[in-house]
C-alpha cells in the first residue's frame, strides 16, 4: 500500500510530503503519525507541504487533526513551507488553520519545535520543585 | 483554439487526475501560479463533493476565448440524492458529511462565477468560471 515516509530525527518525527495525496493517504498518514508518535515517545512532529501545490479543506482538516492527536499525546506539531500561492488560496477558501503551527522552513520549524520543547520541559522543572517544596512543608 | 476534456469522478485517485488536468488547462490558458492554485483547488473541492456526495459523477473542462480575455470553464455534474436547500449548504461550516463544510463556499469564493443547479432525487451540476 503506498504510504509517506515518516523520518525519525533523534526526538522529533519528520514528514515531507512529496506527492499530490489523494484523501485515502493523507488518512493513512494521519493514524500512521499518531502510531509512530506513541511507539517513539517523540515529542515533536514537523510536517514539511513545500512540495504540494495545493491545500484544500480535506488536506487543512488532516493537517489540523494531526496537531490536535499529537498534541493529546504530548507532541507539538509545526507545519513548515507552505508555498505562498496556497497560502493566499487558503484565505480566500476561508480556511485559516486554527491551531497549526506553522514556519517558513524546516530550519525554522526545527527551532520553534525545540523552543516550545524546552519551554515545556521548564515548566515541568517547576512544577516538580513546587511539589517537591511541598512535599518539604509536610 | 477551444479545448475541452471530460473526466469521470468514481475514486479519490480521480478527484488528483481531475486536479492535474485542471492544472493543464490552466497552464494552458495562461494562468499565473496564483490563479492556477485558486483554480485546482476549487476544482478539487468540487469533485469531492462530487463524489462524496453525488456518489461520483463527472467534470467537463473547457478552455473559454471571450473578446480579448480567456478563461476557464468547469462543470461538474451527478446523478446524486441533489441538495435541498442550497442557501444552506453554500453556507460556510454547514456540512451533511464529515466535512468543514468549507468546500462550496470556498469554492464560489475561488470562482469569478459560479452557477449551481440541482434537483432532489436527480442530481447536482456546479458550473465555475475564472477568468485570467
Amino acid at each position: 500500500m503506498e504510504r509517506i515516509p515518516i523520518l525519525q530525527m533523534g526526538e522529533f518525527l519528520l514528514v515531507t510530503i512529496q506527492v499530490d495525496m489523494h484523501d485515502r493517504l493523507a488518512m493513512t498518514l494521519q493514524d500512521d503519525l499518531t502510531n509512530r508518535i506513541s511507539q517513539t515517545n517523540a515529542n515533536g512532529v514537523l510536517i514539511d507541504i513545500s512540495a504540494l501545490e495545493i491545500v484544500d479543506s480535506f488536506i487543512g482538516r488532516i493537517l489540523g487533526n494531526i496537531a490536535k492527536m499529537s498534541r493529546v499525546m504530548d507532541a507539538e506539531t509545526v507545519v513548515v513551507g507552505m508555498q505562498p500561492a496556497v497560502a493566499i488560496t487558503l484565505v480566500e477558501l476561508g480556511l485559516s488553520l486554527t491551531g497549526i503551527r506553522t514556519a517558513l522552513n524546516v530550519e525554522k520549524g526545527m527551532a520553534l519545535l525545540r523552543a516550545s520543547i524546552s519551554e515545556s520541559a521548564q515548566a515541568q522543572a517547576i512544577a516538580t520543585e513546587w511539589d517537591l517544596e511541598d512535599d518539604a512543608e509536610d | 483554439m477551444q479545448k475541452i476534456e471530460e473526466l469521470k469522478i468514481q475514486s479519490s485517485a480521480d478527484v488528483v487526475l481531475v486536479r492535474q488536468a485542471v492544472r493543464q488547462f490552466a497552464i494552458e490558458v495562461g494562468f499565473g501560479l496564483v490563479d492556477q492554485t485558486k483554480i485546482v483547488t476549487a476544482a478539487s473541492e468540487l469533485a469531492r463533493n462530487t463524489l462524496d456526495y453525488g456518489g461520483g459523477g463527472i467534470v467537463k473542462l473547457e478552455t473559454l476565448q471571450e473578446g480579448g480575455r480567456r478563461g476557464l470553464r468547469l462543470t461538474f455534474e451527478d446523478q446524486g440524492p441533489g441538495i435541498a436547500d442550497i442557501d444552506m449548504a453554500l453556507r460556510d461550516g454547514f456540512t451533511t458529511g464529515g466535512g468543514l463544510g468549507m468546500g462550496l463556499g470556498g469554492a464560489k469564493r475561488l470562482a469569478n462565477e459560479f452557477e449551481i443547479e440541482s434537483v432532489v432525487g436527480e442530481g447536482t451540476r456546479i458550473i465555475i468560471v475564472r477568468w485570467k
